[in-house]
């Protein structure tokens, strides 16, 4: 076992599923000599070359339209859009075409790419570099979407994804990039997709959350039991859809309480999903109001830092929360 | 040569000799213009009769279509059809019984067993590649096939069509960009007979010719009379000869005729100029072709009326076919969204 950055746990993957199979390529913007903005392909174009390594022009929607085209006939494309804020002018090809394939065509054809792309605030990129859009793809039957935070979970999916039959959205949250270290298991780790991980255990609230908002999360649990006040069970979905509703059902039958985190806007946002599907299937064993905590209502994240941070949930927030939840 | 790369392009007078093909194929390619013009309005009377809930029709569009197909090989090279392109689809391999099965949503329809609105062709394998219903998103797919295929070292070329309207798209843009960029053998052919519906060329755009465009991308572009195959034939010959030497993309505008409505669901007659329709009727490609092919002894006046019956027997037996078929399976609406 290594131990990894979030951005390592994902470049290496990449380099080790390239030296696996040659029908993976990667094709994006600035993906080649430059590594992407990010460097998570950093060296890739020295490895595998120019013909796998695409620096494609500036324009989203061919980014993906190509690497549909290109997996229909025997690649494996991984497709990174720079920040999901550009991925608006891509939204016919993955929304209409990639999610549709298969169902369209009675599985005649599939569509196996993996779309990369960073999300999330916190990093000061305002409006059109920390948008959490997540809930626009979970809710598109033919699609997966995994956003996993811990380097191994990431390595895990990612692996898995490039290996899926089907396009898979792969979200990697650009703010624990270089934040977040863990260790990353070698050998061709894989994590299936769909399937949800208790992070820790506890007894009389359930928190369900996934990205950055699991660190706030863990932090507002231990607080909050450090404080003598109630024990939290954490559980980091990892994938969004497919949802793992087992794991969350059988944590919030054991606490009877839900607090779903999440950095989107909280009106619309997946934690809505989550929250109708516990208030119709735990609903005998609930001891509180489901609640949620998301983004307010303005379009997307502000620049300056304290807008910034007003818009994020965060440890006091959730603990706030939680202290609502422990009173019923 | 097909044109330059650069400069304004104006409409080819190509060679259209019928020497560029062997007589036997230029019979099977009047067969082909012959059988989508009837399949086409047998499929208007079914819905007409109320059997059908929708038609899009390529009648006018036959002859560009053959003659690009005839410069095709469907065993090796791919077709990301539009629409229109019923001929196309026919001469890859989906046959009469397909098409009806598609248009009346029946059991057995290999395109997409009932989920799709018909004319939405497809077959993995016959090289038909599946395709959606907002235009020109296909562009894209067929510069993604392209790119795998010479990723492998083949000497596959991906064909796509669509409409002058399609290439107002931003993905017709972003294809021809990057199929350019990295001289990948996919052709681009605009069938352009005028109309998005009931949009004129001249509010499409404010060039003359589609093909223009091809300028800007740094391929060559040429413009030829969509209503003559054999003058397609040439322009789309050329084009697939330079997509195997790996000289890149090719985009080939034919100026084609819109015999019908644009859909069923549209009546061309509130904005389209009656004296227009009838010039164009008055100029069938089918008819033209059919002439041509008795006057230049390639066919007798029985040969023709031998591949008519033949044709008309195929549409009859599809027709039937369909008709008798079973609706899909109401217990498979949830199959094949995902592979696991």
């Amino acid at each position: 076992m290594a131990t990894k950055l979030l951005i390592e746990a994902i470049h290496d993957t990449m380099v080790d599923e390239m030296r696996r199979d040659e029908s993976v390529i990667l094709m994006g913007e600035d993906v080649g000599r430059r590594g992407g903005v990010f460097r998570v392909s950093a060296g890739l174009i020295d490895e595998f070359g120019e013909n796998r390594v695409i620096d494609t022009p500036l324009a989203e929607s061919s980014i993906i339209g190509t690497a549909i085209g290109a997996s229909m006939n025997g690649l494996r494309p991984i497709a990174e859009i720079q920040f999901l804020d550009f991925i608006h002018p891509a939204m016919n090809q993955i929304l209409n075409e990639a999610a549709k394939i298969r169902y369209r065509s009675y599985g005649d054809y599939n569509c196996p790419i993996v779309i990369r792309t960073p999300y999330g605030g916190g990093v000061h990129g305002a409006l059109y570099h920390s948008q959490s859009i997540e809930a626009v793809f979970t809710r598109e039957p033919g699609l997966k979407v995994v956003a996993p935070i811990d380097p191994a979970d990431a390595a895990g999916l990612l692996r898995s994804a490039i290996r899926d039959e089907d396009p898979v959205i792969f979200l990697e949250h650009k703010k624990g990039y270089r934040a977040i270290r863990g260790e990353v298991p070698e050998n061709g780790h894989v994590v299936p997709i769909g399937k949800a991980k208790v992070v820790k255990e506890g007894s009389d609230v359930t928190i369900i959350s996934y990205g950055m908002m699991l660190q706030e999360s863990m932090a507002a649990a231990k607080a909050m039991e450090e404080g003598g006040g109630a024990s939290i069970e954490v559980i980091d979905l990892r994938s969004l859809r497919p949802l793992d509703t087992d794991t969350i059902l059988q944590s919030v039958m054991k606490t009877g309480k839900a607090l779903i985190v999440y950095e989107a806007n909280r009106f619309g946002g997946f934690g809505a999903e989550v929250a109708a599907y516990l208030a119709e299937e735990a609903f005998p064993w609930l001891d509180a109001p489901i609640m949620r905590i998301g983004g307010p209502e303005v379009p997307a994240v502000p620049y300056s830092k304290p807008l910034e941070a007003a818009f994020l949930p965060n440890q006091q927030t959730i603990g706030a929360a939680l202290e609502r939840l422990s009173a019923y | 040569m097909t044109s330059s790369t650069s400069g304004p392009v104006g409409v080819k007078q190509r060679d259209s000799n019928l020497s560029q093909l062997p007589a036997e194929q230029l019979r099977q390619m009047y067969e082909l213009m012959a059988t989508a013009r009837l399949l086409d309005e047998r499929m208007w009377l079914l819905n007409r009769a109320g059997q059908a809930a929708f038609v899009i029709s390529c009648q006018g569009h036959e002859a560009a279509q053959a003659g690009a197909g005839f410069a095709l090989d469907p065993a090796r090279d791919f077709l990301l059809p539009y629409y229109r392109d019923l001929a196309l689809a026919l001469h890859f391999g989906l046959t009469p019984r397909d098409v009806m099965l598609s248009l009346l949503g029946k059991h057995g329809d290999p395109m997409s067993e009932g989920r799709q609105m018909p004319a939405h062709y497809s077959s993995r394998k016959l090289h038909i590649v599946t395709g959606s219903s907002p235009v020109s998103s296909q562009l894209p797919h067929a510069v993604g096939v392209a790119l795998a295929s010479k990723l492998r070292g083949e000497e596959s070329v991906a064909l796509t069509c669509t409409g002058e309207g399609g290439s107002s798209q931003g993905d017709f843009h972003e294809a021809l960009n990057f199929a350019a960029i990295h001289r990948l053998p996919v052709i681009f052919m605009v069938q352009n007979n005028g109309w998005a519906i009931s949009v004129p060329q001249k509010k499409q755009m404010a060039v003359e010719h589609v093909a223009q465009r091809a300028a800007g991308y740094g391929m060559p572009g040429v413009t030829v009379d969509g209503t003559d195959p054999l003058t397609v034939y040439a322009a789309m010959k050329d084009a697939v000869d330079r997509a195997r030497r790996g000289e890149g993309p090719t985009l080939i505008e034919t100026l084609v005729h819109r015999f019908t409505s644009h859909s069923s669901d549209d009546d061309d007659r509130t904005y389209r100029p009656l004296e227009e329709m009838k010039e164009e009727r008055a100029n069938d490609p089918n008819a033209r072709f059919r002439a041509r092919l008795i006057d230049e002894g390639v066919l007798s006046e029985e040969d023709a009326r031998e591949i008519e019956q033949r044709v008309k027997a195929v549409v009859n037996d599809a027709t039937d076919f369909a008709e008798k078929a079973p609706y899909p399976d109401v217990a498979e609406l949830t199959l094949h969204v995902y592979g696991s």
